[in-house]
């Protein structure tokens, strides 16, 4: 926290000369409990991206602990009480679900660098509401579609009974086509003996599971200790798979197949300098997609305050000035659909063994060009 | 068959888990009438300590014993440190100052170890599965987990009922006041057995960390339902713990394997399934509620 606090005003100090005014954002993420790591690589990627775009900002971080009440009241003194127009950070869906539209009810802005929900993408959508992530569902489409490519016909979709489990198990349906044998588990499960003996009984010709953070790593394990890893493959989203979790799985994630809008590997001037930024700044952490995203976040934050001279007073502008989306994207390809969610490439990718032992993530090839989600449709702005 | 089979193991294997965390904590709970809510923090001290020494040590076999000393260590500082001060205290201050410890003991493991989870390795022996029926692969660790529960509850059971310590723990469970009067040092009795319990939160912390993740914040997931076994047991009684412990596992697992099965013989599949797995994760509090209608101290309250 003082480390944090140090960073910023010293951002504040080094940028001064460069607008007339220090823009303030509220970010409300999950930076305690056992999925503490995701907020910490979204707050973190977000300064990186903030203070490689030059603005000038002033970050209030809070903990949202992932609970949707928690970060309501925040959201509440945020906006009503110290004056923040912008807001963003959210890991959660369910989060998401509650905060967003507090802050549109009120008049600010609220920029995602991961939630997207559903009922927020359709025709729900507000002028006021970017995502820079993907919409839930689309992240999952594209395992259905490397799925599907890879030959496979009948499938075990395993994600937590919420929101953004069930968009996860929409979305991979969707575009895999074949027959799929849903199992929901329980959103705080740790032991998953009882979905293992299931999937082995199912036999199905590929697993497809969505299991963020800590979850996703007592998943792997326990798919490998039960014997099913090297007998049923596996494509997953790059929630199940980051590079935090692969740390904590080791070699027994070698070979499975993975779905992604970025990887580490990506060969663009963009991505690179972000990738030795963290490396500098992060030596001995990962570089998550959830870090990425934040990076691009920031990226495109700071393209829309120079446009208004560091102000967020005026949300009609701001938000005018980050839906032009003047910004070039670590993905590479980015562009806003019309509800305001991205419209992006996806890519396979597999987990190898990397020239330092450990395994790695390799982007294979592209499976999906340019594509938003299925609720734009819906959105009529 | 196959299917059936399995997953009465896992139910045994869950089942152990939650007796290991719930002897101590009955045991507590029923001689020192400490509602105790940072147990599952010594179970993630356990984990951590037992994951972090094996990974540096490169043997699971040297983190299981430091793992299982630190947590022993940390359950008698905490005893004496803060424990000690709120028996005479009722237990709402028992309970916000043992909550206090868990974030605490949270925050105490994010500036020591990083926010990350830590890497698991399994010994070699255990990597495997065998064949325990044709079809049927079970992954070797689990059933060595399932073992080494039952020998805890074989050695608890002998140290309870048949050595002098023992006796004074099932005496002070009935009935404290009078153990005291008889001249027992009930300060020291206490240590021992809060220690015991840290040391069993502990085991059951090191044994669950190469199958769950070890990260902070992994007692609370587990936490809730340990309590509902101390209930279903009865206060004080390790035996209780021990069926209560058993029956909970199975129970749980068996819905969560077959509820969403049933339901889908009569509806559509994601409906059976989203209403299978809601319904299935209540199921152990719907049997708690049940035992308290018929038993409200527990199936084996000590002292009933």
């Amino acid at each position: 926290m003082k480390h944090l606090l140090t960073t910023a005003s010293l951002m504040a100090v080094m940028a001064a000369p460069a607008w007339a005014e220090t823009a303030k954002i509220g970010v409300i993420t999950t930076l305690s409990g056992p999925a503490g790591y995701l907020g910490e690589q979204i707050r973190d990627g977000l300064k990186l991206g903030l203070s490689a775009s030059g603005a000038d900002t002033e970050l209030v971080i809070e903990d949202d602990a992932r609970d949707p009440n928690t970060g309501l009241q925040i959201a509440d003194r945020m906006l009503n009480e110290e004056g923040i127009k912008l807001l963003t950070g959210i890991v959660f869906s369910n989060v998401a679900g509650t905060v967003v539209p507090e802050t549109l009810d009120n008049g600010g802005i609220y920029v995602s660098p991961n939630a997207a929900p559903s009922n927020l993408a359709g025709a729900k959508c507000h002028p006021n509401y970017f995502v820079v992530s993907w919409q839930n569902d689309s992240l999952h489409e594209a395992s259905g579609v490397a799925a599907k490519e890879l030959g496979y016909k009948t499938a075990v979709a395993l994600a937590p009974n919420y929101q953004a489990g069930q968009d996860a198990i929409a979305g991979f349906e969707r575009e895999f086509g074949g027959e799929v044998t849903q199992i929901y588990t329980a959103v705080d499960q740790s032991d998953f003996a009882g979905e293992m003996a299931q999937i082995r009984d199912a036999n199905p010709d590929v697993v497809f599971q969505f299991h963020p953070g800590g979850q996703g790593i007592g998943f792997l394990k326990q798919y490998q200790q039960a014997g099913l890893l090297g007998k049923i493959p596996m494509a997953l989203s790059e929630p199940s798979i980051d590079t935090v979790i692969l740390k904590a799985v080791g070699d027994a994630a070698i070979g499975i197949t993975g779905t992604t809008h970025w990887n580490d590997d990506f060969d663009n001037d963009a991505s690179k300098a972000m990738v030795a930024a963290w490396a500098a700044e992060y030596p001995d952490r990962p570089l998550t997609t959830y870090a990425q995203q934040a990076y691009d976040t920031g990226l495109l934050i700071g393209s829309a305050l120079k446009k208004t001279d560091g102000k967020t007073d005026d949300v009609e502008a701001l938000a005018a000035a980050i839906k032009e989306a003047d910004f070039t994207s670590t993905r590479g390809l980015f562009s806003f659909g019309q509800n305001q969610h991205p419209v992006q490439e996806w890519f396979m990718t597999e987990i190898v063994a990397g020239p330092d032992g450990g395994p790695k993530i390799e982007t294979k090839k592209k499976i999906r060009e340019q594509v938003g989600d299925v609720y734009a449709a819906d959105c009529k702005m | 068959m196959v299917l059936i089979v399995e997953q009465l193991l896992n139910g045994l294997q869950y089942g152990v888990t939650l007796f290991l965390l719930a002897a101590g904590l009955t045991l507590i709970f029923g001689i020192m009438g400490v509602i105790n809510l940072a147990h599952g923090a010594l179970y993630m001290i356990g984990a951590f300590v037992g994951t972090w020494v094996a990974l540096q040590s490169g043997s699971f076999w040297i983190g299981l014993p430091v793992g299982l000393a630190v947590t022993a260590a940390v359950g008698v500082a905490m005893e004496v440190g803060i424990i000690r001060r709120l028996y005479a205290r009722d237990h709402l201050d028992q309970v916000l100052a043992t909550f206090a410890l868990i974030l605490i003991f949270n925050e105490a493991m994010v500036l020591i170890f990083g926010r990350r989870p830590l890497r698991t390795n399994l010994p070699e022996i255990f990597s495997g599965s065998v064949e325990i029926m044709p079809g049927l692969p079970y992954p070797i660790y689990r059933l060595f987990v399932i073992v080494v529960g039952l020998l805890v509850a074989l050695g608890l059971y002998i140290l309870i009922n048949k050595t002098r310590v023992g006796m004074l723990v099932r005496a002070g469970a009935t009935n404290r006041a009078m153990v005291q009067a008889l001249g027992v040092d009930i300060g020291r009795l206490y240590t021992v057995v809060f220690a015991l319990g840290a040391l069993l939160a502990g085991l059951a912390g090191i044994m669950a960390s190469p199958i769950v993740s070890v990260q902070v914040g992994m007692g609370e997931e587990i936490i809730l339902a340990t309590f509902v076994v101390v209930v279903i047991g009865g206060v004080g009684s390790v035996k209780g713990a021990f069926i209560a412990g058993l029956l909970l596992g199975m129970i749980d697992t068996m819905l969560r394997a077959f509820l969403p099965r049933v339901l889908a013989g009569f509806m559509d599949g994601s409906d059976a399934q989203a209403l299978g797995s809601g319904v299935s994760s209540m199921g152990i509090y719907l049997m708690m509620a049940l035992v308290l209608l018929i038993r409200p101290r527990g199936l084996f309250a000590a002292g009933a």
